[in-house]
C-alpha cells in the first residue's frame, strides 16, 4: 500500500529569474499530524532547496510564518494539513510586496509599529527603588488582550482598506497603540494622536472585521480600532469644552 | 565589500541584545548603536519563553535564598560572586522592565504577582500569565524604539568576527535580502545570539536557535565553557517539541507513569504528599526530573506513543477556571499541536533539548578573554548556571547581563583606544567575506544540508543524550568528526543572491557542527556526572577532580583542546542536593 | 542590486468577490443605500401629504403598488440586516465590565434585541391601528 500523499501549489518569485511569480506544485507526503509548515519543511528540505520562507517557533508565537492558505491568512505552523481538502494552496501574506517566494518585504509595517510610539509615556516618575507601579488585575484586565499581539500581519493581508491604501496604519500598528493608551501607567494619547487619530489612522478603518477574524492570537484589533475611535472622538470634544485637560 | 562604522554592534536582538542595546543606548546618548540579527527582533526564541523570571521582592524571601537555590541547582558549578550579584540585581531589572510597562501578572492588591517554580524553595517567578518570554521581549523591543542611537539592521546574517592583536574590530555578516556582505567596524561587540538546541533532533528551541554567536567567538579564539551540560526540559510535547512551561508544575501538576503513579518519587524527591511542595516532586530541579524519565522508560512504566515513549502531565484537579487564568497557552499548545483539552485529559509529555547551560566564556562582566568582544544570555557562560539551569533564572539572566554587557560596551567603546591600521582590518573582514563566497560560489559537492544535519541530529542524540558513557561519546566525536569533513563538500542549490537561505542554513549548519563537537569532546573528557552531565560509567561527582570549568577551545579541523579553570567558590562549599522530604 | 520586490495587482472593483466576508461586508455598507433611498421614500410621503388628501392617495397608491411593495421588503430585509450586524459589533466597540469581569458578547447583544423588540412593538402599537 503506497504512501498517502498530498498536494502543495506554492507560489514561487526568484526577482533574479522571473518576471513575476508563477505556481509550482510539489507532492509530499501526508501525516495525519502535520501542520502545513511540516509540509513546507519536506519540500525544501527533500525536493526543493531553493523555496525561500520565514519561520522559527512552530508554536504560533514568534510570528515569522504568515501566509495564505487555499485563500485565508494563517501562520503555517498551526494549520493542519488534514484540515485541508485536496491540494494547498500557499501564497505569501497579501498587501505586502513579494521579496522572495513566500517572503514578503514588511518595511512598511515595522514603520508604522514605531510610530504609534508604543512604549509607556509615564503617568508619573517612578525611581526603581520605590519599586512597582501599582496595577491591579482589573487595571490589567482592560489592556492584556492587545498585548496579545505577535506581529504576525494575518491582519493586514485581511484588510480590504489596507489593500486598496497602504498608508493605512492599519489593525496590528493601531491595537498596540490602543493598548498602551489603555495601560492605566501611560498618559501617552494624546501623544499618539498625531498618528492615530488621524486620517490614515484609525479614521480609515470602515470595521470590516477580517482582521479579527483572522488574528490567531484573539487580539480582536477591530475592537482596539472602534474603541480608540470613540476614545479620540471623545477627546476632540474636550479639546473644545475643556482645552485644560490632557490625556 | 561595504563597511558600516559604529560604535557598539551588537549581534542577535532577543532578549539580552535589545536590553543590551537599551543600556548602552542610556549609557551615552553619543554613541552609535548598530543591532545586527537574522530575524525581525519580535522573531527572536526569547518570544517562546513561557514561564517566569526569578526576583526576590517578597518579604518570606531572600537574596540569601536565591543564592543557595542557584548555586545547589547548578551542582555547585555555578561562580558563586556571579550568582551573588545575580540575585541582588535581579529585582531591579525586573521591576526596571515593568517600568516599562511589562504586563506582570497582579495579586489582587496590584503588587507584582510570584509563582513557585522548580528547585526554588521559596516562590520568587514573576510571571505574565504564561507567556512571559513573549511579554519581555516585546516590551523590550518597543522600549528600544525610543533610542534613536539605536539603528537596527534586521535580517542581517552575521558570519565571522574581525579579530586582529587580540582585540575585535567588528563582525562581517549577510544582508539577506541582497545578499551582499557588510563589514559592521565597530569599537565594541557583543554577541547575543542564543543557544544551540537545534543541534539535538527533539528540542523546544525554534529554528534560528543554531548556536551561530557561539561558533563566531569560538574560531575567533574564545573558548567555549561547560558545553557539555545540556538542559533537558521535563515536559515537551512528543514529535514538535513543543515547550509546556514548569509554570504548569508550579501552578500545581503532577507527573503520572502509565500506573498513573507519581513516579518522582522513587528518586529522592518524594514524598509526594503534602503537595505542592517547594523543592519537591514536580518542583524538583529540571535535571533530576528529565534523568527520572529516563529511568522509568528503561523500567518500561512509561506511555508509548507513536512520537516515542511519554508520561503524562495532570492538570485537571487545577481546574478549568485556575488553568484558563493562569496556563491559557498551555491549554491551546496542548488542544492545537496534541489534540488535548488538559480540563479534561492529562498531556503527553517527554523530555526534551531545552537549554544550553555552556557557551561563551566571559566574566561577571560579559567580557571575553578578546578586547572589545563581549556576550550575554544564552550564548554566554558566566557561569550562574552552572551544571543545571533552574527555572525562571535565564529570562531574568537576559536582563542582567544584557544590562551589564552594555554598560561594559559602552565604557570600552568610550575609553576605545588605538586601533591597528585600516588596512590590516579591512584584509582581515575580507577574508571573512571570502569564507562565504567560497560556500556560495562551490560547485561539484556531493552532501546536502538536510542529511548532513539530521545525520548530526542522531549523532548527538544517540551519543550525547540524557545519559552518556565513554563509548556513546566517543562514538559521538567520531560521528561528529566525519560530519564536519563531509561538510567541505556541501553544494547549495540556491544561486540567488535575494534571501538565499540555503546559504544560510549551511553557514549556521556550520557553526552547529562546531558547537557539537564542542559539547561533545567536553562531555568525553568530564568523566563524572553532575547536574545534566550524566555518564553510566562515572554515575558520583567527582569534586576532586572536577569541580572546574570546561574551556574547550579551537583548533580548526581538529578535536578542539579541552583544558579547566577554576569555579569561584565564596561561601556555599559542594554539598549534596537535597530536594522533597530529605530537606527538613 | 537583484532585488526587485514584486507588488500584485489588486481588482479596485472586484476585491470584494473573493472572500464571503468581504461579500457579507459590502452587503452590510450597501444597506445603507436601500435604507437611505427608503427614507427618501418617506420624506417624498411627508411632501406630499403637506399638498393635500389627492397628492397624498396617489403617494400611497404608488408605494403599496407591486414594485413599491417589492422595494419595502428589499430594503425592510436589508434594514434588519443591518441592525443584526451592528448589534453583533457593539460588544467590540463597547466592552463593558461588571465588578471586574467582562460582560459576555451575547448578553450584550441580546439586549440590543430586547431593546429592539421593545421599541418595535412600543411603535407598531402607538401607529399601528
Amino acid at each position: 500500500m503506497s504512501q498517502r500523499t498530498i498536494e502543495l501549489e506554492i507560489l514561487r518569485y526568484d526577482p533574479e529569474q522571473d518576471a513575476a511569480p508563477h505556481f509550482q506544485n510539489y507532492v509530499v507526503p501526508y501525516h495525519e499530524d502535520w501542520v502545513v509548515l511540516d509540509a513546507i519543511n519536506y519540500v525544501k528540505d527533500e525536493l526543493d532547496r531553493t523555496l525561500t520562507y520565514r519561520w522559527s517557533c512552530h508554536m504560533a508565537v514568534c510570528g515569522s510564518c504568515g501566509m495564505v492558505l487555499n485563500g485565508e491568512p494563517a501562520l503555517a505552523c498551526h494549520a493542519f494539513v488534514r484540515d485541508f481538502p485536496g491540494r494547498i494552496r500557499v501564497e505569501p501574506l497579501q498587501n505586502f510586496p513579494i521579496e522572495r517566494d513566500l517572503v514578503v518585504v514588511m518595511d512598511g509595517f515595522i514603520d508604522k509599529l514605531s510610530s504609534v510610539k508604543p512604549y509607556i509615556v509615564p503617568k508619573e516618575e517612578k525611581d526603581l527603588d520605590d519599586g512597582e507601579y501599582l496595577q491591579t488585575p482589573a487595571e490589567l484586565g482592560r489592556f492584556k488582550q492587545f498585548t496579545d499581539c505577535i506581529n504576525c500581519l494575518l491582519c493586514y493581508s485581511a484588510c480590504p482598506q489596507y489593500a486598496l491604501d497602504d498608508s493605512f496604519v492599519g489593525p496590528a500598528a493601531l491595537a498596540l497603540a490602543h493598548r498602551y493608551n489603555l495601560d492605566s501607567r501611560d498618559i501617552g494619547r494624546s501623544a499618539r494622536a498625531d498618528i492615530v487619530a488621524s486620517n490614515p489612522g484609525v479614521w480609515e478603518c470602515s470595521f470590516v472585521g477580517a482582521c479579527s477574524d483572522v488574528c490567531p492570537k484573539s487580539v480582536d484589533p477591530a475592537a482596539a480600532i472602534q474603541q480608540a475611535k470613540i476614545a479620540s472622538t471623545g477627546d476632540y470634544f474636550m479639546s473644545f469644552l475643556m482645552p485644560w485637560k490632557r490625556r | 565589500m561595504e563597511t558600516i562604522d559604529t560604535d557598539v554592534a551588537i549581534v542577535g536582538a532577543g532578549g539580552a541584545g535589545l536590553r543590551a542595546a537599551i543600556a548602552v543606548a542610556e549609557a551615552s546618548p553619543s554613541l552609535k548603536i548598530a543591532l545586527i540579527s537574522k530575524v525581525y527582533p519580535m522573531r527572536s526564541h526569547t518570544v517562546a519563553a513561557e514561564g517566569g523570571a526569578a526576583g526576590v521582592i517578597k518579604g518570606n524571601d531572600s537574596f540569601e535564598d536565591h543564592f543557595h537555590d542557584t548555586v545547589s541547582g547548578g551542582d555547585w558549578l555555578c561562580d558563586q560572586d556571579a550568582v551573588d550579584l545575580f540575585v541582588h540585581e535581579a529585582p531591579r531589572e525586573l521591576t526596571r522592565i515593568e517600568h516599562w510597562g511589562c504586563p506582570w501578572s497582579r495579586e489582587p492588591d496590584g503588587h507584582i504577582a510570584v509563582r513557585p517554580f522548580g528547585g526554588m524553595k521559596v516562590e520568587r517567578t514573576w510571571y505574565a500569565a504564561d507567556k512571559t518570554g513573549f511579554h519581555l521581549l516585546h516590551t523590550l523591543f518597543q522600549t528600544s524604539l525610543k533610542y534613536p542611537t539605536i539603528e537596527r539592521f534586521d535580517e542581517y546574517y552575521s558570519t565571522d568576527l574581525v579579530v586582529s592583536d587580540g582585540r575585535c574590530h567588528g563582525v562581517t555578516a549577510i544582508e539577506m535580502r541582497t545578499g551582499q556582505v557588510r563589514f559592521f567596524r565597530s569599537k565594541a561587540v557583543i554577541i547575543a545570539t542564543g543557544g544551540a538546541g537545534r543541534v539535538f533532533p527533539f528540542t523546544t528551541n525554534g529554528a534560528i536557535k543554531t548556536g551561530d554567536g557561539m561558533a563566531m567567538a569560538y574560531r575567533a579564539g574564545v573558548p567555549l565553557k561547560d558545553m557539555e551540560f545540556v538542559q533537558y526540559h521535563p515536559t515537551g510535547l512528543p514529535g514538535t517539541g513543543i515547550l509546556i512551561t514548569e509554570g504548569s508544575r508550579g501552578e500545581g501538576g503532577v507527573l503520572i507513569n502509565k500506573d498513573g503513579y507519581r513516579y518522582l518519587q522513587d528518586y529522592d524527591l518524594g514524598p509526594p504528599d503534602p503537595w505542592p511542595r517547594k523543592k519537591a516532586m514536580e518542583l524538583g530541579p529540571r535535571d533530576r526530573l528529565s534523568q527520572a524519565f529516563w529511568h522509568e522508560q528503561k523500567k518500561g512504566r512509561t506511555i508509548s506513543t507513536d512520537y516515542g515513549d511519554v508520561v503524562h502531565l495532570d492538570l485537571r484537579h487545577l481546574g478549568e477556571a485556575k488553568i484558563v487564568e493562569r496556563l491559557p497557552m498551555v491549554r491551546e499548545l496542548s488542544q492545537s499541536y496534541i489534540g488535548v483539552d488538559p480540563v479534561y485529559e492529562p498531556i503527553p509529555v517527554r523530555p526534551v533539548v531545552h537549554y544550553t547551560m555552556g557557551g561563551i566564556d566571559t566574566d561577571i562582566d560579559a567580557a571575553t578573554a578578546v578586547d572589545g568582544l563581549f556576550g550575554a544570555g544564552e550564548c554566554a557562560c558566566v557561569s550562574i548556571n552552572g551544571a543545571n539551569r533552574l527555572g525562571s533564572n535565564s529570562l531574568t539572566e537576559l536582563l542582567v547581563f544584557g544590562a551589564r554587557a552594555g554598560r561594559r560596551a559602552a565604557d570600552f567603546a568610550i575609553d576605545g583606544g588605538v586601533g591597528p591600521a585600516d588596512s590590516e582590518v579591512q584584509s582581515a573582514a575580507k577574508a571573512m567575506e571570502d569564507r562565504v563566497l567560497e560556500l556560495f560560489r562551490r560547485s561539484g559537492g556531493a552532501e546536502s544540508v538536510a542529511g548532513l544535519r539530521r545525520d548530526m541530529n542522531e549523532a548527538m542524540e544517540a551519543g550525547a543524550g540524557i545519559y552518556r558513557s565513554e563509548d556513546s561519546l566517543q562514538a559521538c566525536t567520531s560521528n561528529m568528526m566525519e560530519i564536519r569533513e563531509r561538510y567541505e563538500n556541501v553544494v547549495l542549490t540556491d544561486k540567488s543572491n535575494v534571501f538565499n537561505t540555503d546559504l544560510v542554513e549551511a553557514l549556521e549548519l556550520g557553526s552547529m557542527i562546531d558547537v557539537a563537537i564542542a559539547m561533545a569532546s567536553s562531555a568525553l573528557q568530564r568523566r563524572e556526572s553532575r547536574g545534566s552531565h550524566q555518564r553510566l560509567d562515572y554515575p558520583d561527582r567527582d569534586d576532586a577532580k572536577f569541580l572546574s570549568h570546561s574551556l574547550a577551545r579551537y583548533s580548526g579541523t581538529g578535536l578542539p583542546g579541552i583544558d579547566y579553570c577554576d569555579v569561584t567558590i565564596t561561601r556555599s562549599q559542594p554539598a549534596e542536593r537535597v530536594y522533597g522530604g530529605a530537606q527538613e | 542590486m537583484s532585488r526587485r520586490p514584486y507588488v500584485r495587482e489588486l481588482s479596485k472593483t472586484g476585491w470584494w468577490l473573493q472572500q464571503p466576508r468581504y461579500i457579507r461586508y459590502m452587503m452590510r455598507e450597501i444597506s445603507a443605500l436601500f435604507i437611505g433611498i427608503y427614507v427618501l421614500v418617506l420624506i417624498v410621503g411627508l411632501f406630499q401629504l403637506s399638498r393635500g388628501e389627492a397628492a397624498y392617495e396617489a403617494f400611497l397608491e404608488s408605494a403599496t403598488g407591486p414594485a413599491g411593495l417589492a422595494f419595502a421588503v428589499i430594503a425592510m430585509v436589508f434594514a434588519i440586516y443591518h441592525s443584526y450586524t451592528w448589534f453583533q459589533v457593539t460588544p467590540q466597540a463597547m466592552p463593558l465590565t461588571f465588578r471586574g469581569k467582562r460582560i459576555p458578547g451575547a448578553f450584550i447583544i441580546a439586549a440590543h434585541w430586547l431593546g429592539f423588540l421593545l421599541v418595535s412593538a412600543a411603535l407598531w402599537l402607538l401607529v399601528g391601528s
